[in-house]
């Protein structure tokens, strides 16, 4: 049975939970792809906010502090209505000893319908949706260096914003590769939307040797990583996950793998440069290419509400 | 069951003539998608109106939601004029128990206050569950409740009707 092997979903293959996009099938990411469509033009209208979620209890649970995302779901959520619950739980239960299913169980206790998990442990959001109530969904906010499947779905509605058809798509993901959760759910995404060559640029130290057999080109050289490749997604250099020497220099960085209006020539002319955030400037991406007019960083942002307003209200609306 | 005997096309000419008493100078036609929209689109081109009609969805506002999940898809809300202050001409295939039109109209009303709200559609199968009526419906009829009777457009865009068992 399908919703054995993949916990986020249900009998009918629908989805209940967002853990991953590993194993998540082509007609769900276009489903959420589609709707996050239907929410972009919320934006426009008079009254900003839709009852989809009205009376239910979202709770941002960030063990890891990110502000920018913990945001972004905060303004999804209050658009779908819901009522948001912001804990610091860095710094109160957790902090005390409490164990991660024992404050789970709390929340549970007053009410919550969702839960969305930040955790720097690979599959925390997993253990929270093995032991929560059936009717409480959860969102994978980042999890260590395993996923973070709403940015994933976010590059993927902004390459399909400007390039509308991904089997003809050459992609290049550059930079810190192994420590990125987000390079891992945008390559399980584009493989799944059938995109033929999917490239992974960066020093050896930083991107993984199991790559290949995820049916990833691997290029230590950052110009023939970039040529004519119609998406460039730059992924910050992580210098608070970076133990021990694994690079020279963050100029010496720069120097090889950094994204300059030289290097970006050798892609394709109308090929477009994104990055999660929040950038380096002078660290991987020039400034020159981050404010220029192939940058699509800015339109991502937007592009990310209208992702996370999708998958809340696709969960919440699918029952176990 | 189908031996029930609708002319879409019949009913349209009903409809298109029964719609024109309702316009006003600065009328706009608002087509309920799918069937609605394609109603709505066809209206604006027979009664010369100006400018483009518009669609709307119900997916955000629907009251079973809960039951239902998120239904939106390529069915986007799209308005291309400004309704605060406009006579509202909704139209729809098929008015049954009333809930599509709530949703509709709290829809319309996150646009903006619009002068008045009408509604037009092409058959009324009675089963209303709240206080909502068509100004004009082209036919009248009654189906059992297990029966879903909705529009279809072949690729000449001639109208039929499709009627489904619902299981």
């Amino acid at each position: 049975m399908l919703s054995r092997r993949n916990p986020q979903l249900n009998a009918h293959g629908e989805l209940i939970h967002l853990l991953s996009i590993e194993g998540l099938p082509r007609p769900v990411l276009h489903h959420i792809l589609d709707t996050a469509g239907t929410f972009l033009s919320v934006n426009d209208r008079e009254v900003k906010k839709v009852p989809l979620l009205r009376g239910k209890s979202v709770f941002n649970l960030f063990f890891e502090n990110s502000t920018r995302t913990r945001t972004t779901f905060e303004i999804a959520a209050k658009r779908l209505s819901a009522d948001v619950i912001n804990l610091d739980i860095a710094r109160s239960s957790a902090a005390k000893g409490e164990s991660l299913l024992d404050t789970i169980a709390n929340l549970s206790a007053m009410h919550a319908d969702m839960f969305v998990v930040r955790h720097s442990e690979s599959g925390a959001p997993y253990l929270i949706a093995q032991h929560c109530a059936p009717h409480v969904h959860v969102v994978n906010a980042g999890d260590g260096r395993h996923q973070h499947p709403t940015q994933g779905l976010l590059d993927m509605y902004t390459i399909r914003h400007y390039k509308q058809d991904f089997t003809k798509l050459t992609v290049a993901i550059v930079g810190d590769i192994v420590h990125s959760r987000v390079a891992r759910s945008d390559i399980h995404a584009l493989t799944t939307l059938g995109v033929p060559e999917i490239r992974a640029v960066g020093p050896k130290t930083l991107v993984p040797g199991d790559l290949a057999a995820m049916g990833v080109r691997v290029c230590h050289d950052m110009k023939e990583g970039i040529k004519d490749a119609d998406v460039i997604i730059m992924l910050r250099l992580q210098n608070e996950r970076m133990s021990g020497a694994m690079l020279p220099s963050a100029a010496e960085f720069f120097k090889s793998y950094g994204l300059t209006p030289e290097k970006l020539a050798l892609a394709k002319p109308d090929a477009i440069v994104m990055h999660p955030g929040p950038i380096n400037r002078g660290v991987e991406i020039d400034s020159d290419v981050a404010d220029g007019s192939q940058s699509v960083i800015l339109p991502q942002v937007t592009f990310g509400i209208a992702v996370r307003m999708a998958v809340m209200s696709i969960i919440a609306g699918n029952n176990a | 069951m189908s031996s029930l005997n609708l002319d879409a096309e019949a009913l349209y000419a009903d409809l298109l003539a029964g719609v024109r008493p309702l316009l006003q100078a600065d009328t706009v036609l608002v087509g309920i998608w799918s069937g609605g929209a394609w109603l709505a689109e066809r209206l604006q081109r027979d009664l010369s109106r100006p400018g483009e009609h518009g669609v709307i969805s119900s997916a955000l506002h629907r009251d079973d939601f809960n039951s239902r999940g998120m239904t939106a898809g390529a069915d986007h809300t799209k308005l291309p004029f400004d309704v605060n202050g406009k006579p509202i001409l909704l139209v729809d295939d098929v008015l049954y128990t009333g809930r599509t039109i709530r949703a509709v109209i709290n829809e319309l009303y996150d646009f903006g206050r619009p002068a008045s709200v009408t509604l037009a559609v092409l058959v009324d199968r009675g089963g209303r569950e709240l206080p909502i009526a068509a100004a004009i419906s082209a036919a009248r009829i009654t189906l059992p409740k297990a029966q879903r009777l909705s529009l279809a457009k072949d690729d000449a865009g001639n109208f039929s009707f499709d009627i489904k068992e619902s299981s």
